[in-house]
């Protein structure tokens, strides 16, 4: 058996598929750059050339790939918003998560496990009420559910009968689930250059060139580029990339932290969250149970790690299932999340007629990855922005058509 | 545990205080045009660099201004709000 697995292994005809291809020469020009190569850049840059049949694509990188947030998430993938608009666009994120591997030929390991959000308060489950009624009119798998149902869904979480925080009901997301983010971008990257696109790691935008309403050409690291089209999707950089061609964006920048503890045998089917606790927990293929909150409570350019979070996190990870207490912490990290006023990403055209937005991601842009990439691709292939994107253009700050989903991101993912 | 000195309770952890963003010009509302007000309301300071923020020491409601780094993070000092007034 051995030699037999050496001999193949071995074997000249044996297509050893690699990777992504090295980074090559820049060439003096491309129709669309994208800055960023993590999962949102990757995904446009597929959906420009395998349906708009564009691959005179760069995809531009300052470090490696898919090594800023698209690394740093915990993978959630949900469509259970509040407002019409956010529950559309996410829905159909899912729904493309559904069919992703077959679609990338790459093994995302999505796993549609449902999310329960837990209700602490009445006031909560209110708030479920109405996320609830929403869903189900725009077609989501999104229902409040009583105390029982909880207890018989994740058997072992603390019901704090009679206590402060009692669970008084849930929001069960069956659409839910999570994929291994890796594998996405990965996915994406793969196919990309399949067809073309050429994908530069550590390349850095240095700066643009903008003549009138029109950037001609990307200043890098490693030369000038002339571009037809350029896209930032640039995750905690996308303040200052967008900076750099001078359209300011309304965005604040905050740490965003996450753990994960030792394995521990298979024991939680759903994904489940707190509002109230500000934590979340999802048991990972590996058996680690990863951990994460809300963002930083102050701005910060930063990828460290507090305290103060640590323990925040784990105290709510500890309260929702006290046998933890004896578990320890593997890992711990942050991204810099680029946060909006309404927690809702900005998505279309800029002031500058060929610079096309994928920013605004704060904490909820994984799950994202698809369906951004896809309409943003249809958006600077026709030069048209689709009308699932136009809630989310940059101008709705000076209109004041907030699209409010704090309640649906803040406190739990 | 960070430490953030408060003008009126000295050092304290930074958990006991709430942070209120960057100071921003105050515009008059009735003189203002509505994309103006919009840019007041949205867009804070966000550069890499030293910013001018309000806090707040929770227990004692004391509000106050630290100036902070936001990449090292670095607290360079804080300041009571008259003194923001006298400057301007």
């Amino acid at each position: 058996m051995p030699l037999r697995l050496l001999k193949y292994g071995l074997s000249r005809t044996y297509p050893v598929s690699g990777d992504i291809p090295a980074t090559p020469d820049l060439k003096p020009s491309y129709d669309v750059v994208i800055v960023g190569g993590g999962g949102h850049g990757l995904s446009c840059a597929h959906h420009l050339s395998k349906y708009h049949g564009i691959s005179s694509v760069a995809v531009i990188e300052k470090g490696y790939l898919a090594g800023g947030n698209t690394a740093r998430n915990t993978t959630t993938i949900r469509s259970n918003y509040i407002t019409p608009e956010g529950i559309a666009f996410y829905k159909e994120a899912v729904e493309l998560f559904e069919n992703l591997s077959q679609e990338l030929d790459f093994n995302v390991m999505f796993s549609q496990r449902g999310q329960l959000t837990l209700a602490h308060t009445e006031a909560t489950l209110r708030s479920f009420h109405a996320r609830a009624e929403m869903g189900k009119h725009l077609g989501t798998r999104t229902e409040v559910i009583d105390q029982k149902a909880v207890e018989e869904l994740v058997p072992s979480l603390n019901m704090d009968y009679g206590g402060a925080l009692e669970i008084l009901g849930g929001l069960w997301h069956a659409d839910g689930g999570t994929a291994r983010h890796d594998a996405v971008a990965w996915g994406y990257a793969a196919q990309a250059s399949r067809r073309g696109v050429e994908i530069h790691q550590r390349t850095e935008v240095e700066g643009f060139e903008v003549v009138g309403d029109q950037v001609r050409a990307v200043r890098t690291n490693r030369g000038r580029i002339a571009c037809g089209q350029v896209l930032i999707a640039t995750g905690g950089m996308n303040y200052d990339v967008a900076m750099m061609a001078g359209v300011e964006l309304p965005i604040r920048c905050y740490p965003l932290q996450a753990m994960v503890t030792q394995p521990l045998k298979p024991w939680l089917h759903t994904l489940v969250s707190s509002v109230s606790l500000h934590t979340y927990l999802v048991q990972s293929s590996r058996g680690e149970v990863v951990i994460g909150g809300g963002s930083d409570p102050y701005q910060l350019y930063s990828t460290r790690s507090t305290l103060d979070m640590k323990e925040h996190l784990s105290e709510g990870a500890v309260h929702l299932f006290p046998f933890l207490q004896g578990v320890r912490l593997l890992r711990q990290w942050a991204g810099v999340t680029d946060m909006t006023p309404d927690y809702s990403p900005i998505m279309g055209a800029s002031p500058l007629e060929n610079l096309w937005l994928d920013c605004g991601w704060g904490t909820w842009g994984f799950k994202a990855t698809p369906v951004a990439g896809k309409r943003m691709a249809q958006a600077i292939a026709t030069g048209r922005v689709p009308d699932i994107l136009k809630p989310f253009a940059l101008e709705r700050f000076e209109t004041f058509r907030l699209l409010n989903e704090m309640g649906a991101t803040a406190a739990s993912h | 545990m960070k430490i953030l000195t408060c003008p009126m309770n000295g050092p304290r952890n930074i958990d006991e205080f709430q942070s209120f963003g960057p100071v921003r010009a105050e515009p008059d509302p009735d003189m203002t045009a509505d994309a103006d007000w919009s840019r007041h309301l949205f867009r804070a300071e966000n550069r890499r660099g030293m910013v001018v923020e309000w806090w707040r020491h929770v227990p004692s409601n004391y509000f106050f201004l630290a100036e902070r780094d936001l990449v090292t993070n670095e607290i360079i000092r804080t300041f009571d709000a008259s003194e923001r007034r006298a400057q301007s």
